[in-house]
């Protein structure tokens, strides 16, 4: 008597030599249509952020087009924090899985980027090779392939644009603060009605930055790693600034909301009258949604805010290259961008250039802008590059030290 | 010829010793190895203290270590008095059955659930603050006093007080007919001991040991609870399981070193904690020798009868509160202070949610009943070896099942992850059903072990003498006496199963979509009607199990009402 029955043994040889053939790559980067042949029924698993309604409904539109267009299903899995995706690939490659990783793309950006690259947990570079990637103008738009000032070299693929938004109640706030100093006075003639995210939380630590920019004179160092600056003189200015600020913030800087979400929801309780936010649209969403007062604006600080783009890697393990491929790809069409970027689809700013876009194309993207919430047209311009991934790790431990614990 | 029974019951404790054991493991050994400086996929490759240096260096170390053991003591404390208090002054009054049917859907609320329920009663802007406002407080816009999120975390105990409550109570009705409560009371007040009195000095000697394991379970979760503690507890410095969680997320990964020597002493906290609670279990038994025979027959009766009450009571009446909140919210629109209603009432966010609701809905169910059945059946039959042994599960044995409760779930998955991959298990429903598992079976364990172990040997000697077979026993005599205690265990299992997250989310690597993966990913994004929908919907299956553990009973032995209650 055979050790298996037969069909079990045809089974489990079919299985064997469809994990023979996954492994070899069967597509040609160069090629294009090599890919599009490769994924084809293929079904690609993007982790990303899974916290807001709208992008949860602008995915699902993506996966059906997807379906439509590629024969490829796109499945969301969404998660609490961008993390969750990064233990499961390194778990992975900690048990030696290099070409049956359960992540096919994932959306990150900053830090998450820097050490994931660092520790080859990423494919590529595959991102330049892209039809649709040429549409953002790279040569003339250096942010769409830097990543907090570090070169992406194709290894992530841009998807949107953020930049530190300032939004208030207009009911209860006639000047909103438009400088760092400005809004130390305007917080001690309102105490209470102001604070920011707890750091590491990335919009907190976002404020960290957006303040240290603001109160240097010279912003030189922070374009540099921090180890080659004098760290502590450098930052004196903030620290100062912020042992005056914090009397008068939000339960009088004894403790700090998690989140954005978390800043908003405050907004929306009407226990604060200023907050701000990385994705501009966000507030104008969350009229739309019930969260936020209908008397809520948005607007820019003087000088201008951080701004960054965020984007889409592959896992160096991933199952599905080449329709993770098509998918990031397709999320640089013209046409997802332009429903992306709408404010009843998900809000988000294009990376594409206006310039590389033909008459038709560029139409989509003009939104009526009659919504006093956002923020005029035009106004996003003024933005303040990201400094050097280092000092954002050093600022965060400096704050745990000072205000983290008392 | 082999006797079925024992072809079950001989190899499910060793069964069960694997299914925990290699998990646990390797959940252990992916802490313990990158504490020490080995994690080869981040370049860690020679042994090293100085991850436990930074840790130590941390500033703001102390603080985080005493909140969360004082937390989780004080909060297991309190709730283990009030379920006590309050059995003692009620077992069997009316109110004792009105208390009981309130019982079951409160069991069944998210933990994460009922502290945003929680911190919306008591926050500034929260529904306490608005019924008073703008008359007469004055209030028009919301005071800025710092509640819940106090620095020594207050707002923490009491979440976490009235999710155990309920919890300790249900394991006290399943445990209250082993313990022959309803005899001794009697025999107590025949003896004319007033109704509290003979509570405390006649069945709580005996109820107490029944609840041991479960008050532990309690104390090892509050020590380490990190949902609650996020949304009710301090920030600067946060309970250490919550700065864990955050060192475990960093983007930075050289972090997780120290994250890992922070999972091991978070390990420690609680054993601490388990070890100071063992010392005062053993004083307060000393201290009472005395006084358990002194004759007293009345003390304080009124007085702690009251008090029993008013706490538990009031523990309803937050959770309930907590609950009304979140259906406000599940129902608003724009809902600005100081309005005490939400106005219009819109349905949006029902409607929302509802859509594609049922795949969810359909494999969390799936997950749940599979990985309660597996636990069940390993369980039972590990107990009914033991029962035919005569001997109980070796101690370190029953430490290997505390261990999945007591390691940080962020860092133990990791290992989970790790060997699901080396042993080549396709991320899928599978590999979550038997994740759910390592999960649940320590609870259902410690549902049923003192119930199972109390039972009386001579019903099955009896059994046995009259010419029945050790299976024939086991269907028609044991199980049937063990069926409310067996459901009960079902039903929290079950409950647990349904609030896994992580394990869900990295087993099934998105293949799995359940109801909590969907509220846990919405939640993050911090709109609180959708949160609030969530969690309603999330109560839903384990309400729908608790119902059912403490009904069917009922209907099942209508005519044997000695197996239903205790009186």
């Amino acid at each position: 008597m055979p050790l298996l029955p037969r069909r079990a043994a045809r089974a489990l040889s079919l299985a064997v030599l469809a994990l023979v053939a996954g492994t070899a790559q069967g597509y040609a980067l160069d090629d294009w249509s090599t890919v599009t042949d490769e994924a084809a029924g293929q079904t690609v698993y993007f982790a990303a952020w899974g916290g807001d309604a709208d992008v949860n409904g602008y995915l699902d539109w993506v996966s059906a087009q997807m379906q439509q267009r590629y024969d490829v299903g796109v499945v969301h899995v969404k998660l609490g924090d961008t993390a969750e995706a990064v233990s499961r690939v390194l778990a992975e490659k900690a048990a030696g899985n290099a070409d049956h990783g359960a992540i096919d793309l994932v959306w990150l950006n900053g830090e998450n980027f820097a050490a994931m690259k660092e520790n080859g947990l990423l494919y590529g570079p595959f991102a330049t090779r892209l039809p649709h990637y040429a549409l953002t103008a790279p040569e003339s738009h250096p942010e769409v392939s830097h990543d907090f000032t570090l070169p992406t070299e194709g290894y992530e693929s841009p998807w949107g644009k953020a930049q530190l938004t300032f939004y208030y109640d207009s009911a209860r706030v006639d000047t909103p603060p438009r400088d760092m100093n400005a809004l130390l006075d305007w917080a001690q003639a309102h105490p209470g009605r102001f604070t920011y995210p707890l750091p590491p939380d990335f919009l907190g630590s976002s404020f960290l930055k957006q303040a240290l920019l603001g109160l240097v004179d010279d912003r030189e160092p922070l374009y540099h790693p921090v180890g080659e600056a004098d760290f502590d003189a450098v930052t004196a200015p903030l620290w100062d600034y912020l042992d005056r600020l914090h009397p008068y913030l939000w339960r009088e800087g004894r403790t700090f909301p998690a989140s954005g979400s978390a800043l908003r929801q405050l907004m929306g309780d009407g226990e604060l009258s200023l907050a701000l936010t990385f994705t501009p649209s966000a507030p104008a969403a969350a009229v739309a949604d019930h969260q936020l007062p209908p008397t809520t604006r948005s607007y820019l600080l003087d000088g201008g805010t951080l701004g960054n783009v965020h984007f889409v890697a592959i896992p160096f393990n991933a199952s599905h290259k080449a329709g993770a491929l098509v998918l990031a790809n397709f999320l640089l069409a013209p046409e997802a961008q332009a429903r992306k970027q709408a404010l009843d689809g998900w809000g988000d700013a294009t990376v594409l250039a206006m310039e590389r876009l033909d008459a038709s194309q560029r139409a989509a993207f003009e939104t009526p802008d009659d919504n006093p919430t956002r923020l005029p047209a035009g106004a996003l311009g003024k933005t303040l590059a990201e400094p050097h991934p280092s000092w954002m790790a050093r600022l965060e431990s400096a704050w745990q030290a000072r205000y983290g614990a008392r | 010829m082999i006797d079925p029974h024992a072809l079950w019951t001989r190899p499910a404790p060793w069964l069960a010793m694997a299914v925990l054991g290699l998990p646990v493991a390797a959940g252990l050994g992916a802490v313990i190895a990158p504490a020490f400086g080995w994690l080869p996929a981040l370049g860690g490759t020679s042994p090293t203290l100085a991850h436990w240096q930074a840790l130590w260096e941390t500033p703001g170390l102390v603080d985080m270590v005493r909140l969360s053991a004082v937390t989780g003591l004080a909060s297991a404390g309190l709730s283990l008095a009030i379920v006590m208090l309050f059995l003692g002054a009620f077992l069997h009054t009316r109110l004792f059955g009105v208390v009981r049917r309130l019982l079951s859907p409160l069991l069944a609320v998210p933990h994460a659930a009922a502290a945003i329920g929680l911190a919306f009663l008591f926050t500034p802007s929260g529904l306490a603050a608005r019924l008073v406002s703008p008359w007469p407080s004055g209030w028009e816009y919301p005071p800025d006093y710092l509640f819940p999120g106090d620095p020594d975390g207050l707002a923490l105990i009491i979440g976490l007080t009235i999710k155990e409550v309920p919890f300790l109570l249900l394991m006290s009705l399943a445990a209250l007919p082993q313990c022959r409560a309803g005899e001794r009371l009697d025999v107590a007040r025949g003896l004319g001991y007033r109704p509290m009195a003979a509570f405390l000095k006649a069945v709580l000697p005996g109820l107490y040991p029944l609840l041991r394991l479960p008050v532990y379970a309690v104390i090892a979760f509050a020590t380490s609870a990190v949902d609650v503690a996020l949304i009710l507890g301090p920030t600067t410095p946060p309970p250490l399981s919550v700065a864990v969680l955050r060192w475990l997320n960093d983007p930075d990964l050289t972090m997780r070193f120290m994250a890992s020597a922070g999972a091991l002493l978070q390990l420690g906290v609680t054993l601490a904690a388990l070890l100071v609670w063992w010392t005062l279990e053993g004083l307060t038994a000393r201290a009472c020798r005395g006084w358990l025979s002194d004759g007293r027959r009345a003390f304080g009766d009124t007085a702690l009868r009251w008090t029993g009450l008013g706490l538990l009571g009031a523990a309803l009446v937050l959770i309930i509160g907590s609950l009304i909140g979140l259906m406000l919210w599940s129902l608003a629109g724009y809902w600005p202070f100081p309005e005490a209603l939400p106005w219009p009432w819109i349905a949006d966010n029902w409607l929302g949610a509802l859509d594609g609701l049922a795949a969810p809905l359909e494999h969390a169910a799936e997950v749940g009943l599979a990985a309660t059945l597996v636990s069940l059946g390993l369980v039972l039959g590990a107990l009914e070896a033991e029962s035919r042994r005569t001997r109980p599960v070796r101690r370190w044995s029953e430490w290997l099942l505390y261990l999945p409760l007591l390691v940080p779930p962020v860092a133990f998955l990791f290992g989970l992850v790790l060997i699901q991959t080396q042993l080549g298990l396709a991320p899928g429903i599978a590999a979550v059903i038997g994740a759910h598992v390592v999960f649940v079976l320590p609870y259902v364990f410690l549902s049923l072990a003192e119930s199972h172990r109390r039972l009386d040997p001579r019903w099955t000697q009896l059994a046995r003498s009259l010419g029945a077979s050790p299976s024939r026993v086991f269907w028609r005599v044991r199980l049937p006496l063990l069926t409310a205690p067996l459901l009960t265990a079902a039903a929290v299992g079950f409950a647990v199963s349904i609030g896994q997250y992580l394990p869900t989310l990295l087993l099934g690597a998105g293949r799995v979509a359940t109801i909590t993966t969907e509220a846990v990913s919405l939640a993050s994004g911090g709109d609180r009607r959708l949160t609030a929908v969530y969690a309603l919907l999330q109560l839903l299956l384990p309400a729908a199990g608790f119902a059912l553990a403490l009904g069917l009973p009922r209907l099942l032995f209508r005519h044997r009402i000695g197996l239903v209650s205790p009186s």
